[in-house]
């Protein structure tokens, strides 16, 4: 007989927890499989590679479509870090890479930060010479390998305050323009700056699938989701390469600027900075290197002095006071000022002149350049009005109506405001009615606390040279040929306070300076063109006077405006004044007739 | 009382058993596919597994068609050809992964320990049948014990701890065979002190224990000798305590440690032994609601979780058929372990009821053990998944036991 199970009842708890643990386990797989999504997102990392395919960046070409920017082919060395062998040669990969053991160990600790298993960039764009060696021997290396990029190529040596130049996005920039990514290039400065949007491009993405060593199976369904680079846009200048190239070339061995600006469109014909610099040092491995050294350079070749050195005008401005002495109606162009070597104020107060006929006409003043003349308007000015700082400030407004004192809304990335002082800043420096006109006389002749930029000399002109009006100086011309995507106020014209009227005898005076007898701007004649032109001198304190000419060409529909700032260079009608006539002869025939003048200026060598 | 009264074989345990064995063998050829691989052929994983199929069925058929009686009479045979096994496996066993396992036979291995299985649930099976005896005597309790500790040495001195582990699952029959309840309870607190010691140490685990100790003395209050029950109790469970430390501490091997480790929380490694989990979990986690399709996987077919033909197939059945597919395949598991407990129940012969526990009981244990690790609920320790797993000796040792059962199952009204 079967003996009775007493234990009959214990499969009750044998099923209960048998069940509950495997429930437990259905429980567990319900929370990874559905509950938790951040496991399909590993999934995804794991397998999927984003291959990023850097755009091509636009083209930069000069007004006659001559091709100035381009792109070469460069390499990027990348790196896993978790793909690395622990025992690689790497005395082998530095000579080949050639990098010191100190620097590479340095990389692989960085990459090591960014990710373990996603590959960073080890060495950025390697330039063609050196690839081809590398390439042959990185596969030795696991861990390591090549993506393609695209880095700037310049055609002409010059133009790179123009041009600018791109750089690895900074963290601050990346928070604001959250498309970018760490590895990204963006335009740091010039026209790669203002244009970034344009001239970027888009990323193309190829996504492909990877096994556990990173080899590859295949492209992720099939390409679905991959999208090619999209090239940037080209951007056509408003710089004739040609002169600017020239103006440079006039320039070398000098500090200063050069700027031209085409007066009825505002097209910016050349934008000179001296010392400059050759926009290809900042490429290749050699980049930081080369930055350093232009960074350290005392003549500071990186800072553009066309848009934003801040410079005392000097004698060209007697151009603006004469204007307004003519819109306040307190000078015709017939009246006379004696000169006795300058302008005097009861015996307390001398501005010294040079030698010159007295008295002086405005015509003759401004070809002249007649201190006392000028000294003597600025007191009109300043007493057409009730009081000093009425007619100070009825003063700075028709200055700043010149495109003075304020940002030009152009398109270069770097600008300057410049200053005109109005009454706020005497009664600050002197105290309420305790100055007069004969305190802040300099003004009359572009001295005292005037500031102005090179642009907004050439602008000047350019005002002059429509008698009355500047479309705003810029440095695009067309996008894609097309001007849609540029500032449509550069296409207005900004009128300045003064009636056109009032430019002929102005006008005449510059024709003056460089056709007549006793011209300052005689050097600046050119047989066969009529140029008009102002010499100025700018004291300066802390050396040699500024040479300074602004001039345009020829006389009617002028075709060029120009400004020539020369540090130190003294004499305006010296050195800038040639030198701006050589210029416009450039922009104009193409050729230079005057050799004699052009190597004298070439040679010019200016000790600072 | 003898009757021949015949039953016919339990053809639904044979159906989830078949569903099963196809499954696996679908698992192990995706988790080890490329678009070259060829469908037959010995060199490919999924090959040979199509090979010990066919061997295992084989095996499977010549049981249902021999006389059950002479299973029963050479129980002990048995079980002594699968000891010398374990002792001779340590001395001309081929080392794989540092333990001594595996007999070499050219192209294929076996595992003793696996079939060691069947041996000792056989001569338990015997031992307590023919002496109707049940494991509420002591004495019975320690020969039974005896039975299952001597293999379990054997497996240790390997060193196989995952398969030694399996054993103590047989605990559940011992259970159901009259094993006292005091003592699984014991087992209980000793598991739940040795996690507790390990999670928040020794000096904490004290006061834990003190606490417990008052409580238990305040319930204990009426009864008579209640001072020594406390003592004991007390002095039992500081020396689980301290031992467990001390195991952990000095004993233990550092990459046990630190399985233990990363299993209780103290420590997150994503590249050292977390890495297996990390992708098992990303694997299974991925695959959704209802996977990506067969030999889809993207983390199977890019080799990210090791091991993943073996203990970690369970990966390509969670990515692959997502969660319906897992809790399918999880619940034709449970079906069959379910079925085979109240097939049991109804076994006349106490021999064929203990092989059919123990057969669930070691199931049980894998099944619990291996998902449960390839999900992150228990600790990785390696051991196959049963009809999934690529391997003969586990296939072929679960199919030899499972048919020994359906076997004495189809003659239930015997009495051996």
């Amino acid at each position: 007989m079967r003996k009775h199970d007493f234990y009959e009842h214990r499969k009750y708890p044998v099923l209960i927890i048998i069940s509950a643990a495997i429930v437990l386990i259905i429980v567990k797989l319900f929370s990874i499989q559905i509950l938790d999504k951040s496991y399909k997102l590993s999934a995804e990392n794991n397998v999927v590679r984003k291959i990023v395919k850097y755009p091509e960046r636009g083209w930069v070409y000069d007004r006659n479509n001559t091709l100035l920017v381009s792109n070469q082919r460069a390499h990027d060395i990348m790196v896993t870090p978790y793909l690395l062998d622990s025992n690689i040669d790497t005395l082998f990969l530095c000579n080949i890479l050639q990098l010191s053991q100190q620097e590479f160990n340095n990389k692989i600790k960085q990459a090591k930060k960014y990710s373990h298993y996603k590959p960073s960039i080890f060495l950025k764009a390697v330039s063609k010479e050196n690839f081809a060696d590398i390439q042959d021997k990185l596969h030795l290396f696991k861990g390591f390998y090549t993506q393609p990029r695209y880095v700037r190529e310049y055609n002409t040596k010059s133009g790179a305050n123009i041009f600018g130049y791109i750089g690895q996005i900074s963290k601050s920039l990346l928070e604001k323009y959250p498309k970018y990514t760490q590895e990204d290039l963006i335009g740091i400065t010039g026209v790669e700056k203002t244009y970034e949007k344009q001239l970027a491009g888009e990323k193309g993405i190829e996504r492909k699938v990877v096994d556990v060593f990173g080899k590859y199976q295949s492209k992720l369904e099939d390409g679905k989701y991959d999208t090619l680079p999209k090239k940037g846009q080209d951007v056509v200048l408003t710089i004739d390469i040609t002169l600017q190239e020239y103006a440079e070339k006039i320039m070398q061995n000098k500090r200063g600027s050069i700027v031209a600006i085409e007066p009825s469109t505002g097209e910016i014909l050349c934008l000179v900075s001296s010392p400059n610099y050759d926009p290809s040092l900042f490429l290749g491995n050699q980049r930081s290197k080369n930055f350093t050294n232009l960074y350290l350079d005392p003549a500071k070749p990186l800072w553009d002095r066309s848009t934003s050195a801040l410079y005392p005008p000097g004698s060209i401005f007697k151009l603006i006071n004469a204007l307004i002495g003519l819109q306040e109606q307190v000078i015709n162009p017939a009246t006379l000022f004696i000169c006795n070597n300058g302008w005097n104020y009861k015996s307390i107060l001398h501005i010294g002149c040079h030698k010159h006929d007295s008295p002086l006409n405005l015509r003759q003043s401004i070809a002249q350049s007649c201190n006392a003349y000028y000294c003597s308007t600025f007191q009109r000015i300043i007493a057409s009005k009730e009081n000093s700082t009425a007619g100070l400030d009825n003063w700075q407004q028709h200055v700043k109506s010149f495109g003075l004192n304020k940002l030009i809304h152009t398109d270069l990335h770097d600008k300057k405001m410049g200053f005109i002082p109005n009454s706020e800043y005497y009664n600050k420096k002197y105290g309420i009615r305790r100055w007069g006109a004969s305190t802040c006389i300099s003004l009359g002749i572009g001295q005292d606390a005037i500031l102005m930029t090179p642009i907004q000399m050439a602008n000047l002109a350019s005002i002059v040279a429509n008698k009355g009006y500047y479309r705003t100086p810029h440095i695009v011309k067309t996008i894609n040929q097309s001007i849609d995507d540029l500032n449509q106020d550069f296409f207005t014209k900004k009128y300045c306070s003064i009636d056109s009227i009032y430019f002929e005898s102005v006008i005449y005076g510059m024709e003056t300076a460089v056709e007549g007898k006793h011209g300052t701007a005689k050097k600046a004649k050119l047989t066969g063109m009529k140029i008009c032109g102002k010499t100025g001198t700018a004291q300066n304190p802390h050396g040699d006077d500024h040479s300074i000419f602004i001039a345009f060409s020829p006389r009617e529909n002028p075709k060029i405006a120009i400004a020539v700032y020369v540090e130190n260079g003294g004499w305006g009608s010296d050195v800038a004044a040639p030198m701006g006539s050589l210029c416009i002869e450039k922009y104009r025939t193409r050729k230079i007739s005057r050799i004699r003048l052009e190597n004298e200026m070439i040679n010019k060598n200016i000790q600072y | 009382m003898v009757t021949t009264q015949r039953k016919s074989f339990d053809w639904f345990t044979i159906m989830i058993y078949l569903i099963l064995v196809c499954w696996g063998w679908m698992s192990i050829y995706s988790s080890s596919y490329t678009i070259d691989s060829p469908l037959f052929s010995l060199n490919t994983i999924a090959g040979r597994q199509l090979a010990f199929m066919t061997c295992s069925f084989l095996i499977a058929g010549s049981i249902l068609f021999i006389d059950a009686k002479l299973i029963n009479r050479l129980s002990y045979l048995i079980y002594f050809f699968t000891m010398i096994a374990l002792v001779l496996v340590l001395f001309i066993g081929k080392e794989v992964g540092g333990a001594k396992a595996w007999f070499n036979f050219g192209k294929f291995g076996l595992q003793p320990a696996e079939f060691a299985k069947i041996g000792t649930v056989l001569v338990i099976a015997k031992f307590l049948n023919d002496n109707n005896l049940y494991l509420n005597k002591t004495r019975t309790l320690i020969i039974t014990a005896s039975f299952v500790v001597f293999p379990v040495l054997l497996i240790l001195m390997q060193p196989d701890a995952g398969s030694a582990l399996v054993y103590t699952s047989l605990i559940i029959m011992f259970y159901r065979e009259g094993l006292p309840l005091r003592y699984i309870i014991s087992i209980i607190i000793v598991g739940i002190l040795a996690i507790l010691t390990l999670i928040i140490g020794v000096s904490s685990s004290i006061i834990v224990l003190i606490i417990l100790t008052s409580i238990l003395a305040y319930l204990l209050k009426k009864q008579e000798k209640k001072f020594m029950i406390v003592l004991i109790f007390f002095i039992i469970c500081a020396s689980v305590i301290s031992g467990i430390n001390y195991t952990y501490e000095k004993i233990l091997q550092p990459h046990q440690k630190e399985r233990i480790d990363l299993i209780i929380g103290k420590e997150k490694n994503e590249l050292g032994s977390g890495y297996n989990l990390k992708q098992s979990l990303i694997a299974i986690g991925s695959g959704g609601f209802i996977g990506k399709g067969y030999l889809k996987g993207t983390q199977t077919k890019g080799n990210f979780v090791p091991e993943q033909e073996t203990d970690f197939i369970f990966c390509t059945i969670g990515e692959e058929f997502g969660f319906i597919g897992s809790t399918l395949v999880i619940t034709l598991l449970l079906s069959l372990i379910i079925r085979i407990i109240l097939l049991s129940e109804k076994q006349t012969s106490r021999f064929s009821r203990i092989i059919g526990y123990s057969l669930a009981a070691i199931l049980f244990a894998h099944i619990f053990i291996n998902i449960g690790m390839t999900t992150g609920l228990v600790p990785v320790i390696g051991i196959p998944l049963p009809f999934f797993s690529y391997g003969g000796s586990s296939l072929l040792a679960f199919s030899t036991l499972l048919f020994i059962f359906i076997k004495f199952d189809a003659c239930r009204m015997e009495r051996f």
